[in-house]
């Protein structure tokens, strides 16, 4: 009745404005759908009503509802507020479906990092379905959800949803409120919209996007438009060498990435090659600096105080220590580790201070190129998704899953991946990365090209 | 015997609760009141996701603050994270600020009897309070064994901290100054500044150098001293300390001194603090403040002259302990009303200082040129009239005129009969009195008080008396 | 190269208050090691006349009124309090 794997948010409307389901069979016919995929880590009842359904990442604050970061420390909390995000998708109706797996803290690219297992790729078990954000993108393309809400900080939207073949938008830093988000990195941090097809993805992000006075670091947004336009003419797409060159980049993403950018061309697109010359070169160790120092005060918090998980100790001191051993995975740790070492007196001009300059010159090269570009096209992940527990063990090997996202975070640029083709039968991801504001010409150019591609969402095994 | 003469070396380090209605970086209510935790929210508590917003009253007070303090006010200020965990401190960080403070390079006049002198201020900025912690023994332990219990109702209230220059040379100019900022600061009702309930604490530097060398030794810090009495001693004690030490060829450690709030003569505990690395970092979760130009002209219109400056002033006119005592006790507005009103300066400041205040009438209250009329009238009328005259003087629609009307008897005609009669009653004394005993005079004119219930001018009793007694 | 010592694990592992047991300390050395150097790749440049990026947007003076808001009831305050003594929150002694 119901096509879980294939029924978009917008098609959900129009079903049940025609009457032809109902709110109650529309809501189980996701919750009721075996999780072998392990997208989420607690699904929710049906709380009535005819909204459409929606799963949240579990670092999004839902009051009543249990969040845990994918961390053992949070294992049993349960916040007293819900997250402006979780209050907007309330207000517009949104039914809460669950809570979905995360790498520990969004730290990481695979869900690996969970301190609940792994998710799994929906079109091949076997692998990753790339993190932190995995349990969304997974429920999304496995039939769980029609849409989601994840977090980026240095590609964990987008990377997942190019492994699993959907389309995620990292949004223009400050267009959405972070209250009630479990903080990694405060100047990267950003929810955004993982759906099924472009459209989906620009109304989830209309609901969420505004200033919030209960968070000063955001901004008035400009009016989102759903997109409509099947050509691009007019629209001038900018090839950065740097970021389609990169060591690492495996041909069958490559070859279906530079097909899509011929597609763009003959839907009128002028599209041209710039150059980025430092941002992908010193992108991963400027983010690898900032990220940590921010996350090491950020997860401060995490004591065992006032919440969450407590070890014992004599005294206040050892209590701390033992409930952060006992609680805090090792990627969380190392990350605390490197940030805290690179705020350190004596090293904060060398690590963190340098960072921040590192990542104004990134900013500044983007800018750059953006005076001559609407936006600008790469993959999003330099592989496919990668088999579980392939690069579980070498945390610099999984820090490269970023190469290609981070130089545009630290910039704080919305960045929209679509499925443009498939590698060794699995999804491949292009991204689409616009100046601050931008997402209206994302949403223009990645619907245009979704038409054009007519990826099929489903995966394979489970058409 | 030691021929060194030594000078101390004293900074201030001050902490000012802001009276704003919420707290710094959340709309929870600030200030005393509710039971333990009912003044929280997910901000103040740092629950996971939780986010600060600045309050913007508290901005504008600590720019006012630093104005009133000659600062000047950064043209961008940043808010920094100051690591370190403690049970008070809930994030494991205090949002405060390092090196771009909203007021700095500023300086207090502290008027004293020789001239006065200029007090750097290295900063101002502002930051939030910490919870409060209550460490306690757990009942039914053997050994005493405590916990600690944590109550963050006081959690992010806004805090000013001033910092001064170790521009600072003894105790006492020291407390001076102490209650100078203080009065400062509540005249501006930016704060209580009680340091009974908190809302001022200090910290104290001091070290010492051999008179006129421009070196700076090792200092050690005092804490918790609650009030400014005991400041002064305290400095004043660790200042002989390490003299001592010197003179004895030692070397001062680097210390700090805890003291026991509220006992003086405790001697405090030591403990060599661990250099504490804070990693400072700018707040991510915060955009700087730019004030703009408007605001701090409006902030610094609405200062007035500040108390420091008034005692300058008013010494120019009266003595400085005079102009000192009117302007700390609160009452040189009322004496300025009062003179502007006619009202000679130095009668006025005398009875300020000392009748009005007896009276315990609020300066604010006094009808100014009514009082006038009486300070004027002041040797014409009863005494218990004029007393009786002050205690109304705060009255709504309080008028001078009833009381000038019982003007003291003054008139040799009436008095003389009275001087006679108790004369004649005592005729020992009178007779001692006429053989040398002056101070038999006071016994005689005593009487005469008494007798006329206060009614009789006692310059003319007193002259009546004595010719009396000396027989004219 | 850079690299970092046992000393400096057990010095940002105090810092961030993280007990650490010998093989973890061992391990931690070594992926640490690895990271650093890889994030030391910033000393290559020369930026000296280059700002440090304080926000991705260039705001200033957010701030709120001074204007109360309702505050937590207590149960919502000690929902997921580990150990509540009557109104407070208990923690072993500091």
């Amino acid at each position: 009745m119901i096509d879980v794997l294939r029924l978009t948010a917008e098609g959900a409307k129009q079903l049940l404005d025609a009457r032809e389901i109902s709110g109650a069979e529309l809501f189980a016919a996701y919750a009721e759908r075996d999780d072998d995929l392990h997208a989420f880590l607690y699904r929710c009842d049906d709380p009535g009503g005819d909204g459409i359904p929606i799963a949240l990442k579990d670092v999004i604050g839902t009051k009543g509802v249990p969040t845990t970061a994918g961390s053992k420390i949070l294992e049993s909390y349960v916040p007293v507020y819900d997250s402006t995000v979780a209050a907007n998708c309330k207000r517009h109706g949104l039914r809460l479906l669950g809570k979905t797996n995360t790498d520990e803290f969004a730290m990481g690219s695979s869900t690996e990092n969970s301190a609940f297992g792994p998710s799994r790729n929906p079109w091949d078990p076997s692998r990753v379905p790339g993190g932190s954000g995995g349990g969304s993108a997974a429920a999304v393309s496995g039939g769980l959800a029609p849409w989601a809400l994840g977090s980026d900080t240095g590609g964990s939207i987008k990377q997942p949803s190019a492994l699993c073949g959907n389309v995620g938008l990292r949004p223009t830093y400050g267009t959405v409120s972070r209250f009630g988000v479990v903080a990694f990195a405060s100047s990267l941090d950003q929810v955004g919209p993982v759906a099924k097809n472009v459209r989906d993805c620009a109304f989830l992000y209309s609901i969420i996007a505004g200033r919030d006075a209960n968070d000063t670091t955001t901004v008035e947004v400009p009016e989102v438009e759903l997109p409509a336009a099947q050509d691009l003419k007019g629209m001038r797409i900018g090839v950065p060498r740097e970021m389609n060159e990169a060591e690492g980049i495996e041909p069958g993403v490559s070859a279906a990435v530079r097909k899509t950018i011929e597609l763009a061309e003959s839907l009128g697109a002028e599209v041209g090659e710039c150059s980025l010359p430092r941002s992908v070169d010193y992108g991963v160790a400027c983010y690898y600096l900032v990220a940590p120092a921010e996350a090491s005060s950020n997860l401060a918090r995490y004591d065992g105080a006032r919440y969450g998980l407590r070890s014992d100790g004599d005294d206040f001191r050892e209590m701390v220590m033992a409930t952060r051993h006992d609680g805090l995975g090792d990627e969380p740790k190392r990350r605390i580790m490197i940030g805290t070492y690179a705020l350190s007196s004596g090293y904060y001009d060398a690590y963190y201070g340098k960072a921040q300059r590192v990542r104004t010159m990134i900013r500044r090269e983007h800018a750059e190129v953006f005076e001559k570009f609407d936006l600008i096209v790469s993959p999003t992940s330099p592989t496919v998704a990668f088999a579980i527990g392939e690069k579980a063990g070498n945390p610099l090997a999984m820090y490269l899953n970023d190469l290609l996202t981070i130089p545009s975070c630290m910039a704080g640029l919305p960045g929209l991946n679509i499925p443009c083709g498939l590698s060794e039968g699995l999804p491949v991801g292009l991204q689409l990365i616009g100046p601050q504001f931008a997402e209206n010409t994302l949403f223009r150019a990645g619907h245009a090209l979704e038409q054009a591609l007519a990826f099929d969402v489903v995966p394979e095994r489970l058409r | 015997m030691s021929n060194t003469a030594w000078e101390a070396v004293i900074g201030l380090e001050i902490h000012v609760q802001l009276k704003t209605e919420t707290k710094m970086f959340c709309r929870c209510r600030n200030g005393f009141g509710g039971g333990p935790n009912t003044q929280t929210c997910p901000v103040c508590l740092a629950f996971p996701g939780a986010l600060p917003v600045p309050n913007r009253r508290a901005i504008e007070e600590t720019i006012k603050l630093g104005l009133a303090l000659d600062c000047a006010i950064a043209e961008r200020a940043v808010f920094h994270r100051k690591n370190y965990f403690y049970p008070d401190n809930p994030k494991a960080y205090q949002i405060s600020q390092y090196d771009e403070p909203l007021c700095s390079n500023g300086r207090l006049a502290v008027p004293t009897a020789d001239g006065g002198v200029t007090i750097g201020i290295t900063r101002a900025h502002l930051e939030e309070d910490a919870a409060k912690n209550v460490h306690v023994a757990a009942s039914g332990r053997l050994h005493g064994a405590t916990a600690t219990l944590v109550d963050f109702n006081r959690c992010g209230t806004p805090l000013v901290e001033i910092v001064t220059e170790p521009d600072l040379h003894d105790a006492d100019t020291a407390k001076r100054f102490l209650q100078l900022l203080r009065q400062t600061v509540v005249e501006l009702d930016l704060s209580d500044a009680e340091l009974e309930k908190g809302s001022m604490r200090f910290d104290v530097n001091v070290s010492v150098r051999p008179a006129g060398s421009v070196e700076l030794r090792t200092r050690t810090e005092l804490k918790n001293m609650n009030s400014f009495n005991f400041a002064a001693k305290g400095i004043e004690r660790e200042i002989a300390r390490q003299i001592g030490i010197y003179e004895a060829g030692g070397e001062v450690q680097q210390e700090t001194l805890h003291f026991v709030p509220g006992e003086e003569d405790s001697p405090p505990i030591r403990s060599k603090e661990e250099a504490q690395d804070y990693r400072y970092f700018p707040e991510p979760d915060l955009v700087p403040v730019h004030p703009p130009a408007a605001l701090v002209e409006r902030l610094r219109a609405e200062i007035g002259e500040l108390p420091g400056a008034r005692i300058g002033r008013i010494a120019d006119t009266l003595s400085f302990y005079d102009a000192d005592v009117l302007v700390t006790g609160g009452l040189d507005r009322l004496w300025s009303a009062l003179v502007d009103a006619g009202a000679d300066a130095k009668e006025a400041a005398n009875v300020l200082s000392n009748q009005f205040v007896a009276a315990g009438v609020d300066p604010g209250t006094v009808n100014a040129a009514e009082l006038a009329k009486l300070v004027a009238a002041r040797a014409e009328i009863p005494r218990a009239a004029f007393d009786e005259a002050l205690s109304k003087a705060g009255d709504a629609g309080f008028a001078a005129a009833p009381y000038l009307e019982q003007k003291l008897v003054a008139d040799a005609g009436e008095l003389d009969p009275v001087i006679e009669r108790i004369i004649a009653a005592s005729p020992g004394q009178a007779e001692q009195f006429r053989s040398g005993k002056e101070g038999l005079l006071g016994f005689f004119v005593g009487q005469v008080m008494k007798e006329t219930g206060g009614k009789a001018d006692p310059r003319i009793v007193n002259e009546r008396v004595r010719a009396k007694l000396s027989g004219t | 190269m850079a690299g970092i010592s046992k000393d400096e694990v057990l010095h940002v592992a105090r810092l961030a208050r993280l007990e650490l047991t010998d093989d973890e300390v061992v391990k931690f050395q070594e992926q640490l090691s690895a990271i650093l150097d890889a994030v030391s790749k910033v000393s290559e440049l020369d930026l000296a006349d280059v700002p440090p990026t304080a926000h991705p947007l260039e705001i200033e003076n957010a701030w709120a009124e001074d204007e109360p808001r309702p505050c937590l009831p207590l149960d919502e305050v000690f929902a997921n309090a580990p150990d509540r003594d009557e109104d407070y929150f208990r923690v072993p002694p500091a």
